[in-house]
C-alpha cells in the first residue's frame, strides 16, 4: 500500500491527542486553585534537587522576559527548521521531475 | 528537556565537558571530510540538521501530567554517524540555551553528551545491528529512532543521579527518582518521534536514494526492493 507509512503516523498522532485529551480531563478535575498542571519535566527535576537545599550556582546570562518572548523564540526555532526541510524537498523533488 | 542552567555542580559539569570534547572533535573532522569528498550529501546534511531544530522544539505533552521534547537526532544518527550528529545537537543546544534559557551554557556538556552523543549512538548501533539483520527498512528506523530519543532521558536521568545522589538509597534512588520524570514523560514522545522519522525516511528514499546509497545507509537492493513494493 503507497500510504501505508502516513496512515500510521496519522493513528499515532490520532491517539497521542486522545490520550493527552483523556489525561487532561483527569487532571484538570483534581487540580487545586492557583496550580498548574504541564509543567516542564525540567522544572520538577528542579524542584527535586533544590528541595534538598540546593542552589543553582550560575543562572542565564538571557531570559526570555516572558511566556510570550519565550514562544517566539520556540517558534522561531521551529519555522528555521520547517523552512530549510521543505525547501531541500522541494528542490529533490523538482530535480527529480526534471530529469 | 535539557538540565537547566547552574543545576551541575562541580566537578560534574567540567567531566561533562571533558566527555564531549572528544566526539565534537572527531565530528568536526567528519564534517570536513564530507564536505570535501560527499558535497551532494551537504542538502541532506541540513535537513537533518533541520529536523533537530523542528523537533526540539516541539514541547509535547505526555501522560504523565508534564511537558518534553523529542530529540530528533535520530534521522542524522542513521544518516551521517553518531559523530557528525553531536555537532547539530551543539549548534541546537547553544541556540536554546543563549535565546530561551533552556538547557544552559555551564550544563551544555552534559547535555551534548546526552542528547548529541549517547542516544544517536545507540540509534546508529541498533540501526547497523538491524540492517545486518534485514530487519524490514522503516520498523528499524522506527526503533533506532525511538530508542535513542528515550535512551537520551536515561542518560540525563543518569547525569542528574550522579551529581544529586539521594541522602537516603544514593545514586540508584535518585536515579529511579529522576527517571519517573524523565523516561516516563518520554515514552510517548519518544514513539511520535520514531514514527515521524521513519516517515520522513521514506520520502527520502521517494527523492534521494542514491545519496542513501553513497552515505553506506541503504545498500542498492534494499532500494529496488523498496521503490518496487511502493510502486
Amino acid at each position: 500500500m503507497k500510504y501505508k507509512a502516513e496512515i500510521i503516523a496519522g493513528i499515532v498522532i490520532l491517539a497521542f491527542a486522545i490520550i493527552f485529551l483523556v489525561t487532561n480531563a483527569s487532571i484538570q478535575q483534581n487540580l487545586a486553585e492557583g496550580e498548574e498542571a504541564w509543567g516542564g519535566a525540567d522544572g520538577q527535576a528542579a524542584d527535586i534537587i533544590e528541595s534538598g537545599g540546593y542552589e543553582p550556582w550560575f543562572s542565564p546570562v538571557w531570559e526570555p522576559p516572558s511566556g510570550e518572548i519565550e514562544s517566539l523564540f520556540f517558534s522561531l526555532q521551529a519555522a528555521i527548521g520547517a523552512l530549510i526541510i521543505g525547501y531541500f524537498f522541494g528542490y529533490y523533488r523538482s530535480r527529480q521531475a526534471a530529469t | 528537556m535539557h538540565i537547566m542552567e547552574g543545576f551541575l555542580p562541580s566537578p560534574w559539569w567540567q567531566i561533562w565537558f571533558i566527555v564531549a570534547i572528544p566526539f565534537l572533535v572527531l565530528g568536526l573532522y567528519q564534517l570536513k571530510k564530507l564536505f570535501a569528498e560527499k558535497r551532494e550529501t551537504i542538502p541532506l546534511l541540513a535537513v537533518a540538521g533541520a529536523f533537530v531544530f523542528v523537533l526540539s522544539s516541539l514541547k509535547l505533552p505526555s501522560v504523565t501530567g508534564s511537558c518534553s521534547h523529542p530529540t530528533g537526532t535520530g534521522l542524522s544518527a542513521i544518516l551521517f554517524g553518531p559523530f557528525i550528529t553531536s555537532i547539530l545537537a551543539l549548534i541546537v543546544l547553544i541556540y536554546q540555551a543563549i535565546f530561551l534559557a533552556h538547557g544552559g551554557l555551564t550544563t551544555l556538556g552534559a547535555n551534548v553528551f546526552s542528547m548529541g552523543i549517547a542516544g544517536p549512538v545507540v540509534a546508529y548501533a541498533l540501526y547497523m545491528a538491524g540492517k545486518k539483520a534485514s530487519l524490514n527498512t522503516f520498523v528499524n528506523v522506527f526503533i533506532a529512532a525511538t530508542v535513542a530519543d528515550l535512551f537520551t532521558y536515561v542518560v540525563t536521568a543518569g547525569q542528574l543521579a550522579l551529581a544529586f545522589p539521594a541522602a537516603e538509597g544514593g545514586v540508584m534512588a535518585s536515579f529511579t527518582a529522576f527517571l519517573a520524570i524523565f523516561a516516563i514523560t518520554q515514552v510517548p514522545l519518544a514513539i511520535i518521534e520514531g514514527v515521524i522519522i521513519a516517515l520522513v525516511f521514506k520520502y527520502i528514499i521517494d527523492v534521494r536514494p542514491d545519496i542513501l546509497v553513497k552515505l553506506n545507509v541503504l545498500t542498492q537492493n534494499t532500494v529496488n526492493r523498496i521503490r518496487e513494493a511502493a510502486a
